[in-house]
């Protein structure tokens, strides 16, 4: 008999299982929940798309494609990001099409990170972030964003936790699991502090089409910061394609060699039916993301509005669909509110605290769900306040 | 006629779900309940919103399955007023669930409801082939609908996600 725990690396073992993980498990043997606790479009893929991917294997596109993806979808990408960013990236050596966005932010750390090199995180933050920082050979450094600052990343704070080993920060806005979306003011104030310290950026856009009261401003597009910045973004979120496993990378052509070195060792390519379908979603699917989006912002409004009147207090999210309330009327631990909340009255929401240190007080409720459902879970949180306020 | 923004978002809630009350669209649309109310009871006045209706699968419902029926007509248009005046006349009778003026083969698209086949057919035989302007009728059962007015019947819309993701 072998202890399988004496063969495994070092770096895996301290890896911390994701809390989402955790709450999963409990929720997944019960029945009749009403789930805010998911991080996905309640709407499945546009049928056209589903189409176009049913086409594709009719036709027999079932092999591999070249190691960057198909160039009809790099050029479908290069001039989505023409049109979003103004930014002119070379569908040949600029864009790399990758095994969701997940995937993109994977080789974009391992191109960049030697060991020991700091990265920056902004809690809280998506629960990959660290981690992925870490399997790099990195070492993750947070910095706390605050409730009552809306969770937006102070200048001040990212001078103070750069030292002379940041090599990077990673960005996300509109930001999960918060919601917070940065508008230009903001990010240029962060590039000003970028540039003084040379630093990259990898910038997780993968909600960009969610965003809902300020117009979108990308990281790249910010003066001088398109060479510094690995733009990572994908179909899961604004195409509802979530189980496509279908991102993409853009960036300066060294860097994209580099993570196609990583790629094309560890992927060979994304699945070929799914960049079939991204190509139609691109060229055809504008209408569905907007009504998406309207949709979104409707139940934003309702919600968020509904989780102020409960008493969760809750700042506006200006994208993504999530809305992160503060839970401290209750006097409980996220984690015990949220599952309190799961065993009484049959919701699941995320435990803030899985997102960092300063999601604690808070939880995540997706309103991605239909609006009847929301409703009835508005209805059992309140009923859920009210008995320990 | 020209509308605002926000009642064109109020048109397209409504007609996505009219059960919800004025108070929680005007939430979703971020208005006032009484700017709301009002820009409804505008809509309404001007027949931009001309009912409010549920979408039934009447099959499911033991003895209230029903026949409809799909009826080409042909007619004689008549000098002054067209084809509105032969419209207006099949359009009243109770049975006629509605009428459009067409192109192509035949003018008039007529779509019945009845309790049975022999209603419907007897109501065509009597009723409409026998009115002056109509020169033939064609008639089609509805065997089965899969899809009306945007709304897939029998479809499965559960949820297919898992209950917790990142």
């Amino acid at each position: 008999m072998i202890e399988p725990s004496h063969y495994l690396s070092n770096t895996v073992k301290d890896l911390k299982p994701s809390g989402i993980r955790k709450f999963f498990d409990l929720a997944a043997g019960m029945e009749g929940v009403i789930s805010l606790g998911v991080g996905e479009p309640d709407f499945v893929t546009p049928w056209n798309v589903r189409e176009a991917c049913i086409l594709s294997l009719e036709q027999g596109y079932t092999s591999y494609t070249a190691n960057a993806g198909l160039i009809e979808l790099r050029n479908e990408i290069s001039y989505y990001l023409k049109e979003k960013t103004n930014i002119d990236y070379s569908p040949k050596h600029e864009i790399l099409v990758t095994v969701g966005a997940s995937q993109a932010l994977d080789v974009a750390l391992r191109a960049i990170v030697n060991p020991g090199d700091e990265v920056i995180i902004i809690e809280p933050s998506f629960v990959s972030y660290a981690s992925l920082v870490s399997l790099a050979g990195g070492v993750p450094v947070s910095i706390q964003t605050s409730g009552e600052m809306e969770f937006k990343l102070q200048p001040a704070e990212l001078e103070k936790a750069i030292t002379e080993k940041t090599k990077a920060i990673i960005l996300c806005s509109p930001n999960n699991p918060t919601g917070t979306a940065l508008v230009k003011e903001e990010l240029e104030r962060i590039a000003e502090i970028i540039e003084k310290h040379d630093l990259l950026v990898i910038s997780d856009e993968i909600y960009a089409e969610l965003t809902y009261d300020d117009v979108y401003t990308s990281f790249v597009s910010i003066d001088g910061m398109a060479e510094r910045t690995i733009l990572v973004n994908g179909f899961s979120k604004g195409f509802a394609m979530t189980g496509w496993r279908l991102g993409y990378v853009a960036a300066n052509s060294e860097f994209l060699s580099a993570m196609l070195k990583i790629h094309q060792y560890s992927m060979m390519c994304a699945p070929t039916m799914a960049q079939y379908a991204a190509i139609e979603a691109m060229k055809n699917g504008k209408e569905d993301v907007l009504h998406m989006k309207k949709s979104y912002r409707q139940r934003r409004n309702l919600f968020v509005g509904a989780l102020n009147d409960i008493g969760l207090t809750c700042h506006v999210p200006g994208g993504a669909f999530y809305a992160f309330p503060s839970i401290q009327i209750t006097n409980l631990s996220s984690e015990e509110f949220a599952e309190q909340l799961l065993l009484e009255e049959k919701v699941a929401v995320v435990p803030g605290n899985v997102f960092g240190e300063s999601g604690e007080g808070y939880i995540r409720c997706s309103y991605a769900s239909s609006l009847d459902q929301l409703q009835e879970a508005l209805k059992r949180m309140k009923r859920f306040v009210q008995k320990r306020v | 006629m020209k509308f605002t923004e926000k009642e064109v978002e109020i048109l397209e809630i409504l007609e996505d779900d009219c059960r919800l009350s004025a108070e929680q669209i005007a939430k979703m649309i971020d208005l006032t309940e009484a700017e709301t109310k009002e820009m409804i009871q505008n809509l309404e006045d001007q027949r931009i919103i001309v009912d409010y209706t549920a979408q039934v699968n009447w099959r499911k419902v033991d003895g209230h399955e029903g026949v409809k029926a799909m009826i080409d007509v042909k007619v004689q248009p008549k000098r002054g007023v067209g084809f509105d005046d032969i419209a207006s006349r099949i359009y009243r009778f109770n049975e006629v669930k509605s009428v459009y003026l067409m192109s192509g083969a035949y003018d008039l698209s007529v779509i019945i409801e009845g309790k049975s086949m022999s209603a419907i057919a007897q109501f065509v035989s009597e009723k409409l082939s026998t009115l002056d302007s109509v020169l033939s009728t064609t008639t089609h059962f509805i065997l089965k609908k899969y899809k009306h007015d945007g709304t897939i019947f029998e479809q499965d819309d559960e949820d297919k996600r898992i209950v917790v993701s990142p």
